[in-house]
């Protein structure tokens, strides 16, 4: 990327001057880019099912072209790459906190499946 | 700042439910981006915390299920010409919206560049990708209905599949379909020349915000739902 063509919001604060680059602009270039990389990935994780994977792999190969799909999208497409940190923490931090959430239901979960299989057994 | 109301000694400030309304109204700027994009954005952040509790809860009855899940893979295969492909019409939906995700980005691009036109008519074309997406979605439920999929049974295996499928992809669903009417409206804005008139675009990218929000949700929902 090469920032001194991309005017985002960081660099729009001269005291004085008259700022008439509006809102977010960048080359078209990096969308088409992305764009790209999006079908790209999306076909890989569909190649995951499609080649029958299994396990770890299978399941770390999801989560790695997930990732790379929501970042790509929340950065670029979303410009949140080019917003100031204030906005950046704001948004995106307070998603982090619901990994204590899917932790606690996944150990509960594991507590009902343990205590069904006893309760069926029996 | 219409009313400056000054926090300095001396200067009266309203009491009770005025004072709440003054207070909570006191321009105080947080975000250095219009109000509406910030407004969007923690309306996203809210949107996450709903389609997580989903996903959570969708993982929870997986895990503590003692029968088998039905295989995402076969479920949702196509017959196509002969040919028996898993997943296809999963993978055929994903790019359907990332297709439109692309489209909405030139839209916001253009619109910043002042093509009217142009905006216009993406963010048309992407409100049609959305459309299609929902055609398709229509046509996968069907399929799974006349199967027998019931949110209480399936013929496959855990009951909770039915029900985590059509909660899911419901609600996702109703996302992009209210997706295509905003953005049928903010398009034909564009094409009157509102947004000339009114001096800026910026509604063009909140909507692109939210639109680009409903792919990441799908991107999620194609991984845990459709992949795991």
């Amino acid at each position: 990327m090469d920032q001194t063509v991309i005017p985002g919001p960081h660099v729009a604060e001269p005291e004085a001057t008259e700022q008439h680059v509006e809102g977010q602009q960048h080359p078209i270039r990096i969308y088409f880019v992305i764009w790209a990389l999006l079908f790209v990935f999306s076909t890989f994780s569909y190649l995951v099912d499609y080649f029958h994977l299994h396990g770890a792999l299978r399941w770390s190969l999801i989560i790695l072209f997930m990732l790379l799909k929501a970042g790509c999208i929340v950065a670029i497409f979303m410009h949140m790459a080019w917003e100031r940190l204030a906005l950046k923490f704001a948004i995106l931090v307070p998603p982090l906190f619901l990994l204590i959430l899917i932790g606690l239901m996944a150990v509960e979960g594991d507590y009902t499946f343990l205590t069904r299989l006893t309760a069926f057994l029996r | 700042m219409a009313t400056p109301v000054s926090t300095a000694q001396g200067e009266a400030t309203p009491e009770g439910l005025r004072g709440v309304v003054s207070d909570w109204s006191a321009d105080k700027q947080a975000f250095r981006v219009p109000w509406g994009k910030a407004m969007m954005w923690i309306f996203l952040l809210s949107d996450t915390f709903i389609f997580t509790c989903f996903l959570t809860g969708y993982m929870n009855v997986r895990i503590s299920t003692t029968v088998p899940w039905p295989n995402p893979s076969e479920v949702f295969a196509l017959d196509i010409a002969g040919a028996h492909i898993p997943l296809i019409l999963i993978a055929i939906m994903t790019m359907v919206l990332i297709t439109s995700s692309g489209t909405m980005a030139m839209a916001v691009n253009f619109g910043y560049r002042r093509h009217r036109a142009n905006t216009a008519a993406l963010m048309l074309l992407t409100a049609g990708f959305g459309a299609t997406f929902v055609a398709m979605q229509a046509f996968e439920w069907t399929k799974l209905i006349v199967e027998g999929v019931r949110p209480w049974a399936n013929p496959w295996g855990a009951p909770q599949f039915g029900s985590c499928f059509f909660m899911i992809t419901g609600f996702h669903g109703l996302h992009v379909s209210a997706g295509v009417v905003y953005l049928t409206v903010v398009a034909n804005r564009v094409w009157r020349g509102f947004y000339d008139r009114k001096g800026s675009y910026e509604t063009v990218e909140i909507a692109g915000l939210y639109w680009h929000f409903v792919d990441l949700v799908w991107v999620f929902i194609f991984a845990f739902f459709y992949l795991w």
